[in-house]
């Protein structure tokens, strides 16, 4: 075990580096199951007998959804961590609001770009600027980058805490209008309803789904935990570059120097007489 | 009953305070409005100076003028409080900060007003719209601008202590006021008549808006400038 001084060589962990594998080995399935073992959607018309569906697009579906749903639960841990800065106002709470918002960040990227990929062959396009889910989702995208940027300032981290944690709480109240665009603006939107609530797949579609949420749940649960541990080490460094300078300066500056700098006396024929 | 009036008293205080070294420094006027009607005569230039498309996109137009003015406009207020250790005056003086930031966006709001006041005169002369819905154009104008002024005060305090927040302010504040954006393009779509929306609808939005950016910024303005 490292000693408290020593500086560790990797944020890994015995369990951390078995969730990395099962995490990796998962993903590895989940590509088998969405790009080989289920098939393309294709439905026959009823009266004209013209194939028509999604065909090999819906595959792109399997990453899209589940990443979707981890990103709404990644920035909400964030909102419940910024809650606990401005309330507890301790480190742990910071560096997992930190953690989780960066990670949600990645995922909302990522979801943006698989929806345009998935929208091109579907919808024919690879923006549609009318589409309140999508409009929504990028102003999302955007409020975390701007958060992600106040991170990066060189600011006092007391200060910052507070200052990000303010503005991540503003920012999920843009979550709900993500979620429920679909339903409030029906016909603004070109996204679907969703089908698993009316449970319209099945068999191996509705697994392969499901396997993608565990899936991508192991990879966000090891991101999240290394990005945390990458946090925690870096306010430890600060902390211990803040300790080095003070120690430093002590030793420059005698006790007596420091006492006199400071004004106080030992001696209490130095005060002044009133 | 007193204590809510001298909770306005207060805020009137700050805001009359923010208001007269305005009108005696003139930097909304001489600076941020000049530079909003370049805003309006450079989109003329990039259209073309064509008259009907101007006349089509004058919301639009008319609401990212007042986004990118309200930008400076909220950097100046922002910046008032650090010269001189005025922040740390204020912290002393006892004035509840829900009051501070009350009457800090509601200078910013009567800047604004002044600023979509002139901005109009722009858009009637230089792009020729015709206004069809006075009442919308001014419901939907007035909480516009409460929304900006109220997000733009609690954004101008976050960033106001940082080195860098001339540059972040608008990363942080532009994508909270995308909605406003949005809701106030399409209420004047309807109130100028060129394009066939509900108005009153996104006035709606409007309002929900500026709700809760000024409650959300009263209840978190405390927390940003304490020390």
């Amino acid at each position: 075990m490292a000693g408290r001084d020593e500086t560790p060589g990797t944020t890994g962990s015995r369990g951390s580096r078995l969730l990395g594998c099962v995490a990796l080995a998962s993903l590895g399935v989940l590509g088998v199951l969405a790009f080989v073992l289920t098939g393309p959607d294709v439905r026959i018309h009823p009266t004209t007998g013209e194939e028509f569906g999604q065909f090999d697009a819906v595959r792109m579906l399997y990453l899209h959804v589940p990443m979707a749903i981890l990103m709404y639960a990644s920035f909400l841990l964030c909102a419940v961590a910024s809650v606990g800065v401005l309330v507890k106002r301790t480190p742990w709470w910071d560096v997992m609001a930190h953690s989780t918002a960066e990670v949600g960040t990645v995922l909302c990227g990522l979801v943006l770009v698989t929806g345009s990929i998935w929208g091109r062959p579907v919808w024919n396009t690879w923006w549609e600027w009318g589409d309140v889910r999508l409009m929504t989702t990028l102003v999302l995208f955007l409020l975390f980058a701007g958060y992600l940027a106040l991170r990066g300032t060189t600011s006092d981290p007391r200060r910052q805490e507070r200052q990000a944690a303010v503005v991540a709480l503003v920012a999920v109240l843009d979550i709900p209008l993500v979620n429920r665009s679909v339903e409030w603006w029906e016909n603004r939107t070109l996204h679907q309803r969703s089908t698993l609530e009316e449970l319209k797949i099945e068999d191996l579609t509705l697994f392969t789904l499901m396997f993608g949420f565990l899936t991508f749940g192991l990879v966000v649960w090891w991101l999240t935990l290394q990005r945390f541990r990458v946090g925690w080490l870096e306010r430890a460094a600060i902390d211990h570059a803040v300790g080095s300078a003070i120690a430093e300066r002590r030793s420059e500056t005698s006790a007596v120097e420091l006492d006199a700098a400071i004004g106080v006396s030992d001696d209490p024929a130095g005060e002044e007489s009133p | 009953m007193s204590e809510v009036r001298r909770f306005l008293g207060d805020a009137g205080l700050v805001a009359a305070r923010d208001l007269r070294i305005e009108f005696r420094s003139r930097v909304v006027v001489g600076q941020v409005v000049p530079f909003a009607l370049l805003v309006l005569v450079l989109f003329g230039f990039a259209l073309d100076a064509d008259h009907r498309t101007l006349r089509m996109f004058a919301s639009g137009l008319f609401w990212v003028a007042v986004l990118l003015s309200a930008l400076l406009a909220v950097h100046r207020s922002a910046a008032l409080e650090l010269s001189d250790g005025t922040l740390d005056a204020l912290r002393m003086s006892g004035l509840p900060p829900a009051a501070l930031f009350l009457g800090k966006a509601t200078a910013v709001f009567v800047q604004l007003m002044l600023l979509e006041v002139v901005l109009l005169g722009g858009l009637l002369v230089l792009y020729g719209v015709q206004v069809v819905d006075p009442m919308l154009l001014l419901v939907s104008g007035l909480l516009a601008g409460v929304a900006v002024a109220a997000a733009g005060t609690l954004y101008g305090a976050l960033a106001s202590g940082l080195g860098v927040r001339e540059t972040l302010l608008p990363i942080l504040l532009l994508p909270v006021l995308a909605p406003v954006l949005i809701g106030a393009t399409r209420a004047f779509d309807d109130a100028l008549g060129s394009v066939a929306v509900d108005g009153w609808a996104w006035t709606g939005l409007l309002a929900v808006a500026a709700l809760i950016a000024t409650v959300v910024g009263a209840l978190v303005h405390g927390v940003l400038i304490e020390d």
